[in-house]
C-alpha cells in the first residue's frame, strides 16, 4: 500500500503548487463567492436564470460588448437557455445583418437568421474604443474563462462598484471597483435595480441581474458544460469498474508465480 | 537479443516471417524477460507511450479543424470548442494531455535518477530519453502558441527573443525564426508545421528508446545485473502488460478528472484573450512544466548567460551517466546519495515555484540559490559522492538472500514493499 501513499504525496505536492500559484497571483481583494448551480460534479445551468441572463445581456451589455463566437441558433440548443426554435428565430429577426452580394452584385440588409453570428455592436475595434473613452469593451464570448476567478470574478466586478477610498483621485470617466485589477474601471456601474423587467416576474435587483448575466456568460464560455459533466461522470464510473476488474486480473495472473519475491 | 530461436507454427506465418520477421519481433516483445521486482514507478514507460499516441490522435483531429492564421486561429479554436462534434472533448484531452504527458515524463525521469537506470550499460537509452524530453518541450511550447491567445503570443515573444542574446548573429537568427521582424503570422504557420512534425520525430526516438532498452534489458529497484531469463524474470506478457494496464487506468482516472471537471485549471486565463501585440500581460509565465527552466533562465542577471544556464541545465542531464561516478545503481544501497536525491527533488520543485513568481526580491534570491544548488548537485556532489560514499552490500540476485548482514534490512524491506505492491 506504500505506493498509494507515495502517489498521494505526489498529488499533494502538485495540487499545493497549483494552489500556491493561484494564491500568489491573486494580489487583489478576495472575490465574492456564489454557490453556482453549474459548479460541482453534477453541475447544471439554471435554465430560467440563463434566459433572464440573456435578457440582461441584450438590454444592458450588448450595446457595448459583443458575443462574436455565438450564433442565434445556440440560444435554442440543448444545455443552453433552451429558448424554443420559434423564440430564437424571433430574437434573431430583431437584428439586421448585411448579406450579399446578390445577383446584381449589391450588398443588402436582411433580418438575422438562426445560422447568423450574434450581431456586433461596433463594426471594428477602433470604433468600439473611440465610442468608449479609449477603453475597449472586451468580447464576452469566453470572458468567464479569460479572467482568473471565472464566474466569481465577473459577479464580483458587477457588485464591486463603490465610492473610492479617501485620497484616491479618479479621472473623468474612470470608476472605482473593489475587485477590478488596479481598482479602476472605465465602465460605469451597468446595473441598477429594475433596469430590466423580467418576464417571469423575478424581481430585478442588482444582485439578481448580476447572478443571471454571470450564469449566462458562463454558458457562452462553456456551451457544452452540461454534456461535459454528464459524460465525465460516466467516464469516471466506467474507468473505475475497469480498474477494479483489471486489478483482480492482475492479482490472479501474478499469483501464478510461486515465489512472490 | 538473447531470445531463443522462434519459428511460427503456421506455414503462412513461417513464409512471411522468413521474408519479414515481424512475428519474431512480436514474439520477442511478448516473451521479453522482465525483472519480476519492478515496482509501479516502472509503469510510466507504458503510460508515456499511451500519452504520445493520445496526443498524436487528438492532434490530427484538431488539425482538421484548426486554421493556422493569425487572424483566424483563435476563432477556429472557438469553432472547435462550440461547433465541432465533441470538439471540446478532443481539445481538452489534447491540452490537458500535454500536462499529463509531462507529469508522467517527470516521474519517469526521477525514477531513473533514483534507481540509477542511466548508468552503464544503459547510457544510450538515457541520452535518447533526454532527446525525447527536449523535443517534448519544444513541441509543447509551439503547441501552446497555436491558439493565438495572449499567453501564446507573449510566451512566443519571450522565448524566441532568447536567441537574440547570441552574440553577432542573434538578431538575424531571431528574425529568421520569426519569418519577419516580430512574432506574427509567419511565426504561427511555421510553429504549426513543426508542431505537427515533432511528435513523429518523438515517435521515432521512442522506438529507438525501447530498442535500446531491449538490448541490456530493464534495470530494477535493486539495480543489480540479473540473468535473463531466470527465476528473477517474468515474461513481459502477461505479467507486465496487466500491471502496466492497471497503472494506466489509475493514471486515466486522474486524467479524466482534469478533462471533465477542471479542464482549464492547468492553463492560464490570459490565453482566452485573443493575442494583441499592443497589450503586454502583467506576468508572462510559461506552462507549469517549463517553470524550473524558466526560473534558471531568469536567475542569471545576464541574458546570454541566462540562456546558456538554461540549456546547460538540460545538458548536465545528458552527460549524467559520466557525472555520477558511483558503480552502484540503486539508491537503496546509497544512504548518502538518497538524501541528496530528495534535496534535488525539493530543489526542482522550488525552482518550479519561483518560476511562476515575479523575478524580484526574495523570489529572485531563492531562484539563484536553487539554480546554484541544481548545478552543484550534478557537477560537484555526484562526481565526489560516487568516489567517497560507502554503499551497503548488494544482494546477489533478486530471489537469493544477500551475503553479509547489513543489506538484509534493505533486502527485507524491498521484499516487503514488493509484496505489498502485488
Amino acid at each position: 500500500m506504500k505506493i498509494y501513499l507515495k502517489l498521494t504525496f505526489l498529488f499533494f505536492i502538485i495540487s499545493s503548487l497549483i494552489l500556491s500559484r493561484a494564491i500568489a497571483a491573486g494580489e487583489q481583494q478576495e472575490l465574492l463567492k456564489v454557490d453556482w448551480s453549474f459548479k460541482s460534479f453534477f453541475g447544471k445551468f439554471d435554465r430560467a436564470s440563463l434566459q433572464r441572463g440573456y435578457q440582461v445581456y441584450t438590454e444592458v451589455c450588448a450595446s457595448c460588448h459583443s458575443l462574436k463566437h455565438l450564433s442565434y441558433r445556440n440560444l435554442a440548443e440543448k444545455g443552453g437557455p433552451e429558448f424554443t426554435e420559434l423564440e430564437a428565430k424571433a430574437i434573431a429577426s430583431n437584428f439586421e445583418v448585411t448579406d450579399g452580394p446578390n445577383s446584381d452584385g449589391e450588398m443588402f440588409e436582411r433580418p438575422a437568421k438562426l445560422s447568423d453570428k450574434f450581431v456586433m455592436p461596433y463594426s471594428n475595434v477602433q470604433e468600439a474604443i473611440a465610442a468608449n473613452g479609449g477603453a475597449y469593451p472586451p468580447d464576452m464570448s469566453v470572458l468567464v474563462k479569460a479572467r482568473k476567478g471565472g464566474a466569481n470574478y465577473i459577479y464580483s466586478v458587477l457588485m464591486g462598484y463603490d465610492d473610492p477610498p479617501a485620497g484616491m483621485e479618479l479621472d473623468d470617466g474612470v470608476y472605482y471597483n473593489k475587485y477590478m485589477y488596479g481598482n479602476k474601471i472605465k465602465m460605469s456601474s451597468p446595473l441598477d435595480d429594475d433596469i430590466v423587467e423580467y418576464a417571469d416576474g423575478t424581481k430585478a435587483t442588482v444582485d439578481q441581474m448580476a447572478k443571471d448575466v454571470t450564469t449566462f456568460l458562463q454558458w457562452t464560455a462553456e456551451p457544452h458544460l452540461e454534456t461535459r459533466h454528464k459524460l465525465g461522470f460516466r467516464v469516471i464510473i466506467y474507468l473505475s469498474v475497469l480498474t477494479i476488474l483489471v486489478y483482480f486480473s492482475m492479482k490472479k495472473i501474478w499469483s501464478r508465480i510461486e515465489t512472490k519475491v | 537479443m538473447s531470445d531463443h530461436e522462434y519459428t511460427p507454427k503456421s506455414k503462412v506465418g513461417k513464409w512471411f516471417n522468413d521474408r519479414l520477421p515481424l512475428l519474431t519481433l512480436a514474439n520477442h516483445l511478448t516473451d521479453y524477460p522482465t525483472p519480476k521486482n519492478l515496482n509501479y514507478w516502472w509503469t510510466f514507460g507504458g503510460i508515456l507511450t499511451f500519452c504520445l499516441i493520445t496526443q498524436i490522435i487528438t492532434g490530427i483531429v484538431l488539425g482538421m479543424h484548426y486554421v493556422a492564421h493569425a487572424d483566424l486561429a483563435f476563432q477556429s479554436v472557438e469553432h472547435i470548442m462550440r461547433d465541432v462534434n465533441y470538439g471540446w472533448l478532443i481539445r481538452y484531452v489534447h491540452a490537458n494531455g500535454a500536462s499529463m504527458f509531462f507529469l508522467a515524463v517527470y516521474i519517469h525521469i526521477f525514477r531513473s535518477l533514483y534507481y540509477g537506470s542511466y548508468k552503464s550499460p544503459r547510457e544510450v537509452i538515457w541520452i535518447i530519453g533526454m532527446l525525447i524530453y527536449f523535443l517534448m518541450m519544444a513541441t509543447a511550447f509551439m503547441g501552446y502558441v497555436l491558439p493565438w491567445g495572449q499567453m501564446s503570443f507573449w510566451g512566443a515573444t519571450v522565448i524566441t527573443n532568447l536567441f537574440s542574446a547570441i552574440p553577432l548573429v542573434g538578431e538575424s537568427i531571431t528574425n529568421w525564426l520569426w519569418g519577419g521582424y516580430s512574432v506574427d503570422n509567419p511565426t504561427l504557420t511555421r510553429f504549426f508545421s513543426l508542431h505537427y512534425l515533432f511528435p513523429f520525430l518523438i515517435l521515432g526516438l521512442v522506438v529507438l528508446h525501447i530498442w535500446a532498452l531491449h538490448v541490456p534489458g530493464n534495470n530494477n529497484p535493486i539495480g543489480i545485473d540479473i540473468k535473463k531469463p531466470s527465476k528473477d524474470t517474468v515474461p513481459f506478457h502477461p505479467y507486465i502488460v496487466i500491471k502496466d494496464a492497471f497503472a494506466l487506468l489509475i493514471f486515466l482516472l486522474i486524467f479524466a478528472f482534469f478533462v471533465f471537471f477542471s479542464p482549464n485549471i492547468l492553463g492560464h486565463a490570459d490565453n482566452y484573450i485573443e493575442a494583441n501585440p499592443l497589450v503586454t500581460p502583467a506576468h508572462i509565465v510559461p506552462e507549469w512544466y517549463l517553470l524550473p527552466f524558466y526560473a534558471i533562465l531568469r536567475s542569471v542577471p545576464d541574458k546570454l548567460l541566462g540562456v546558456i544556464a538554461m540549456f546547460a541545465a538540460i545538458f548536465v542531464l545528458v552527460i549524467l551517466p559520466w557525472l555520477d561516478t558511483s558503480k552502484v545503481r540503486s539508491t537503496v544501497f546509497r544512504p548518502i546519495y538518497k538524501q541528496f536525491y530528495w534535496f534535488l527533488v525539493a530543489d526542482v520543485l522550488i525552482l518550479g515555484y519561483v518560476g511562476a513568481m515575479p523575478a524580484e526580491g526574495l523570489y529572485l534570491l531563492i531562484a539563484r540559490v536553487a539554480t546554484a544548488y541544481y548545478f552543484a548537485h550534478f557537477l560537484i556532489i555526484l562526481p565526489f559522492l560516487g568516489m567517497k560514499e560507502k554503499t551497503t552490500p548488494l544482494p546477489l540476485s533478486i530471489t537469493e538472500p544477500v551475503l553479509g548482514g547489513s543489506a538484509d534490512m534493505a533486502m527485507a524491506k524491498n521484499n516487503l514493499d514488493f509484496k505489498e505492491k502485488l
